[in-house]
């Protein structure tokens, strides 16, 4: 109770990072601005054009932006029959942060990630790929979803919606920006070759150049800001996991699957990749490992992880330090409102069966869409789509008439 | 007169911190019985499982009697219990007989290939963790407002008001609180 609210208290950090891509947002503005007219007006016409943009996608994110979110994301909202064992475990881990059941997506993507999304607690949602339930056993899976958990609790997500949709507006008006110079300089060059030589041009000319610099580099320095910010929360909702499941190898032993993962997931992109457990951007064939930025090297989270004494935050603090070296995540005053707690043993294991894990994956993804499975008395399992109309069906196989139950 | 108002002031602060003492002790006593009631939803999905799982289970494990019989009186007893204590000594039980009901399930492939028998198990284990976690966080709102009711100076309002400490859910067999480890 009182540690998590100090956790949410403590952001001064994250909140320093904020300020500074604003100044990115607002120095974007500025050159632009003074690109197009070398007056200081116009440049401060752009820093509240583009802070004005950014205020508006902040409201429309706030009003819907879960939800655009979630869409942009192609999750489904699934109900309990789809994947019981993934609501049963979400329910625990709400159950254990004393928070109200989130909403329950999943991805229909074979990667295996996950995310969660909301503003506040009671409109949050917790979002899993396909590949993600195929992949893991109960207690990964767990300790995938405290993570996640960690982060509703937290209060992270709205920061990072926060900080998201700002590097969307850098992104958006260097993009456009450098689209629009393109084009110009390739339809009309002359004429705009014509208005440069003019009276200042050469002064403008070097406006231009710069900004054109700026609108490359800024969105750079938007993301590696965005990356620092999201990494801070990334390490606290390890160590906010590991206290929820009091089983830290569960969510070392499921980062270990996921980075062991090729395939980039195909829903995500440069904005949305932070709020993932795991950078679920890489190129094909690469693995996904160390090469991360968006979140800390995946390796590091799982040797501190795998370092800890206990399953208290003051536990997560000591095997970070001692893993990596440097200044522990955990605000001080966590730490010491925290209690020792014991890691409690293993739930059952399963063996790993790929071809097995593959015929999973397909399933929750068949499942999630709408069908539903019935197997014939010969053996033959017939999957029945969602517009089905007749009660009963033919097997295929052996001809036998089975009841459609919908 | 200044002696008046100096008095009246003392009062009206004293009443004041009074009576955030004691909304404070009222706040967390019902924070108390929330988690509470978060158990007691578990336990009473608990006891409403356990019947399909013998029932399942009864036709395959024609052996096992009395490991069928024993997980179904102490759901019996667990059902009847009183109070918090009570109810944490027979559910303490009744965590024993599953989990030796469970370890000899690992004995019978085809119960465990039964469908309706896993997702039972599936639903079971998970209420299992539930009541886990739902203790935790029961006990420490407990800690928290036994803290109060003890520490100085909210003792003093907590006595006036006739407040008095919650029992914890501790589970008493140690046996109980590590999970049988199965192998395969």
């Amino acid at each position: 109770m009182l540690m998590w609210e100090q956790i949410r208290a403590n952001k001064r950090n994250s909140i320093l990072l904020l300020v500074l891509m604003a100044a990115v947002l607002s120095f974007i503005g500025w050159i632009i601005g003074m690109a197009f007219v070398s007056d200081p007006m116009a440049g401060t016409l752009g820093i509240v054009i583009a802070i004005g943009l950014w205020i508006i996608m902040v409201i429309v994110s706030f009003a819907g932006g879960d939800q655009i979110f979630l869409a942009a994301s192609k999750a489904v909202p699934v109900t309990k029959n789809v994947h019981p064992q993934l609501f049963n475990v979400v329910e625990e881990m709400a159950i254990a942060a004393q928070l109200p059941m989130p909403k329950v997506y999943i991805i229909v993507d074979p990667a295996p990630n996950a995310f969660a999304t909301g503003r506040s607690p009671q409109t949050a949602s917790i979002a899993v790929t396909a590949g993600l339930l195929g992949r893991l056993n109960r207690d990964e899976l767990q300790g995938v979803v405290a993570h996640e958990m960690s982060h509703i609790l937290h209060r992270d997500i709205l920061f990072v919606t926060l900080a998201g949709v700002m590097l969307g507006t850098i992104t958006l008006i260097s993009h456009v920006f450098l689209r629009g110079m393109f084009y110009s300089s390739m339809g009309s060059g002359r004429r705009y070759s014509s208005r440069s030589n003019s009276g200042g041009g050469q002064a403008q000319l070097v406006l231009m150049i710069i900004a054109l610099i700026a609108a490359i580099l800024a969105p750079l320095m938007a993301t590696l800001l965005y990356f620092a910010l999201s990494r801070r929360r990334e390490y606290l909702a390890d160590a906010g996991g590991a206290r929820l499941t009091r089983y830290p190898e569960g969510l070392a032993s499921a980062l270990e699957k996921i980075s062991q993962n090729t395939k980039p997931l195909a829903v995500a992109n440069k904005v949305t990749a932070p709020m993932y457990i795991a950078n679920p951007l890489q190129e094909e064939g690469m693995k996904l490992s160390d090469m991360t930025s968006t979140h800390p090297p995946i390796s590091e989270r799982i040797k501190v992880l795998r370092a800890m004494a206990g399953a208290s935050f003051a536990d997560y603090s000591n095997a970070f330090r001692k893993a990596t070296n440097h200044s522990t995540p955990i605000p001080a005053s966590a730490l010491k409102s925290d209690e020792a707690v014991d890691i409690r043993q293993a739930g059952e294991k399963k063996a790993v069966d790929v071809k097995r894990q593959s015929r999973d994956v397909g399933d929750i993804m068949w499942r999630t869409n709408g069908y539903h499975f019935l197997t014939c008395a010969c053996g033959l399992k017939m999957k029945i789509p969602p517009n089905f109309k007749s009660d009963k069906v033919k097997c295929p196989r052996c001809g036998r008439i089975s009841a459609v139950q919908s | 007169m200044g002696a008046l108002i100096v008095v009246l002031v003392i009062v009206v602060v004293l009443a004041g911190f009074i009576i955030g003492l004691y909304n404070t002790l009222v706040r967390l006593r019902n924070q108390v019985a929330n988690a509470w009631s978060q158990i007691d939803v578990q336990l009473k999905r608990r006891h409403d499982l356990i019947p399909n799982l013998i029932e399942t289970a009864k036709g395959y494990m024609v052996h096992e009697r009395e490991t069928l019989e024993a997980v179904t009186n102490a759901r019996a007893q667990a059902m009847g219990a009183k109070n918090v204590a009570e109810s944490a000594k027979s559910e303490g039980l009744l965590g024993q007989a599953l989990s030796k009901f469970l370890l000899t399930v690992e004995a019978y492939p085809d119960l465990k290939a039964n469908q309706n028998f896993l997702a039972l198990q599936e639903e079971l284990s998970s209420t299992e963790n539930k009541i886990a976690f739902a203790r935790q966080a029961y006990n420490d709102q407990v800690l928290f407002f036994n803290n109060k009711i003890q520490m100085f100076p909210s003792n003093i309002v907590a006595g006036m008001f006739n407040f008095t400490k919650s029992d914890f859910f501790e589970i008493e067999d140690a046996a109980e609180r590590d999970v049988p480890k199965v192998s395969f």
